[in-house]
């Protein structure tokens, strides 16, 4: 597992240009444009979207870069631990609501 | 033998990001400001402050004595400025202040109290907001957030809830309401090692969050660059942070926030009257250029000719205000 997840990794992303340099290129311009451009959202809520999500995803990489983001954009602790609390919220609910097919799967099995 | 310490290297390299956009050597364009830091005394102790003020500085070395003052209030009759900027420490506990701000105001000079607010409910200081409105005192507040947790981490527990209080005896008073002509600037700062947002947006959200949380109203506000200076450079060594700091402001190095920077159009001035092209100069020891080093220089006419023109100090430090949007004691400058 160590060799998995590793800090300097992150500044080694451009390295995944290489097999599809085109498809690479399109991905950043439309990352920046999305994540790092204010349009109809500011530069502060995109980044605690980013920050939520990074947490959903699990990636650690998304975590360490949209903390960094959250700061630089303008956002406390305090609005960022309620963002996350969003994403967890969110995952547990995902994952409770599907204890209605359980229920229902119960209900056709039982007496 | 000499050697070559890191942060030398750094200066070098701020050099040679001037040069690669045809910007070296650094010079002045103007001498419009004159900034004076009145001395360390404050009544708060931020964590970052570059000053390194304090309540506990009252040293007669490290504050504005009475003749210094008259020394000043003669440079000031020179006309060369058209803004005294005051600094400090917090500039108003400098029993020199009003006398100062009276005379400047008389010769029609605009002035900046750069205020901490809290400084407004010290003993003696009652009447200050009242005496900064009568003379119409442009008041630039530090703030560095819209919420007591990360305002009161940076400059000291319960200096929220008395900046609140500050604010709204300003506001009352008629600072940052509209048609009244008394000017309230919030300063911005980062909690920690990372660089201010952009200001627009900032200031956008101050504006929400204090009217709605407060009922406080202000003009501007100006995001600043924390400058890994005296405790923030402290801080960032034993965080383990300062050499991604330093990469950071360097990699974020804007030509044309250089071409901006405040320097070009200011003097600094220390207590002892020394002469510095931007206080975080003067924090380092690094007096002007030319020989020209003291205040009582400044009656000459030749020698505020030759300082309109000349070359600035640059070191490590400097990447601070070229990162980005840039940073100055106006905010960002590109």
């Amino acid at each position: 597992m160590t060799d998995y997840y590793k800090k300097k990794d992150l500044q080694r992303f451009s390295e995944v240009s290489e097999g599809a340099p085109d498809l690479y290129s399109k991905f950043q311009a439309w990352y920046g444009e999305a994540t790092s451009k204010p349009g109809a959202l500011s530069l502060r809520e995109k980044a605690l979207i980013g920050l939520a999500l990074s947490h959903a995803i699990q990636c650690p990489y998304c975590i360490d870069s949209f903390t960094q983001k959250c700061l630089e954009s303008g956002a406390d602790l305090e609005q960022m631990t309620e963002a996350v609390h969003v994403a967890a919220a969110m995952k547990a609910g995902a994952c409770l609501i599907h204890g209605v097919q359980m229920k229902d799967k119960h209900d056709s099995l039982s007496l | 033998m000499t050697t070559t310490r890191p942060q030398d290297k750094l200066g070098d390299r701020f050099q040679v990001h001037l040069a690669e956009h045809g910007q070296a050597p650094l010079t002045a364009r103007s001498l419009g400001t004159l900034q004076v830091n009145l001395g360390k005394l404050c009544n708060q102790a931020c964590k970052h402050c570059h000053v390194e003020a304090g309540p506990g500085k009252t040293d007669p070395e490290d504050n504005m004595g009475a003749e210094m003052t008259d020394l000043l209030l003669q440079v000031l009759q020179t006309g060369e400025f058209e803004v005294l900027d005051l600094t400090g420490g917090a500039p108003e506990l400098n029993p020199q202040f009003r006398r100062i701000v009276q005379a400047a105001r008389q010769l029609q000079i605009h002035v900046l109290d750069r205020c901490n607010l809290s400084v407004l409910f010290e003993p003696d200081q009652e009447d200050l907001a009242t005496f900064l409105a009568e003379h119409q005192v442009e008041v630039v507040a530090s703030l560095p957030y819209y919420r007591r947790s990360r305002t009161d981490a940076q400059r000291g527990k319960g200096v929220f809830d008395k900046s609140i209080e500050g604010l709204k005896l300003l506001n009352s008073l008629g600072y940052g309401q509209p048609d009244t002509g008394l000017i309230l600037d919030l300063v911005y700062n980062p909690g920690g090692a990372y660089l201010p947002g952009p200001q627009a947006e900032l200031e956008q959200e101050f504006q929400r969050m204090l009217d709605r949380d407060h009922g406080i109203r202000f003009n501007q506000l100006f995001a600043l660059t924390n400058l890994p200076i005296k405790r923030f450079r402290d801080y960032l060594v034993r965080s383990d942070n300062l050499q991604s700091y330093q990469e950071r402001l360097e990699g974020a190095f804007n030509p044309a926030a250089a071409e901006q920077v405040m320097c070009r159009d200011m003097l600094s001035v220390g207590p002892n009257g020394c002469l510095y092209d931007c206080d975080f100069n003067q924090m380092l020891a690094m007096p002007v250029e030319k020989g020209i080093c003291h205040l009582s220089d400044l009656l000459e006419g030749s020698t505020r000719a030759a300082l309109r023109e000349r070359r600035i100090r640059t070191a490590s430090h400097c990447f601070g205000c070229t990162a980005g949007a840039g940073s100055s004691c106006g905010g960002t400058v590109a």
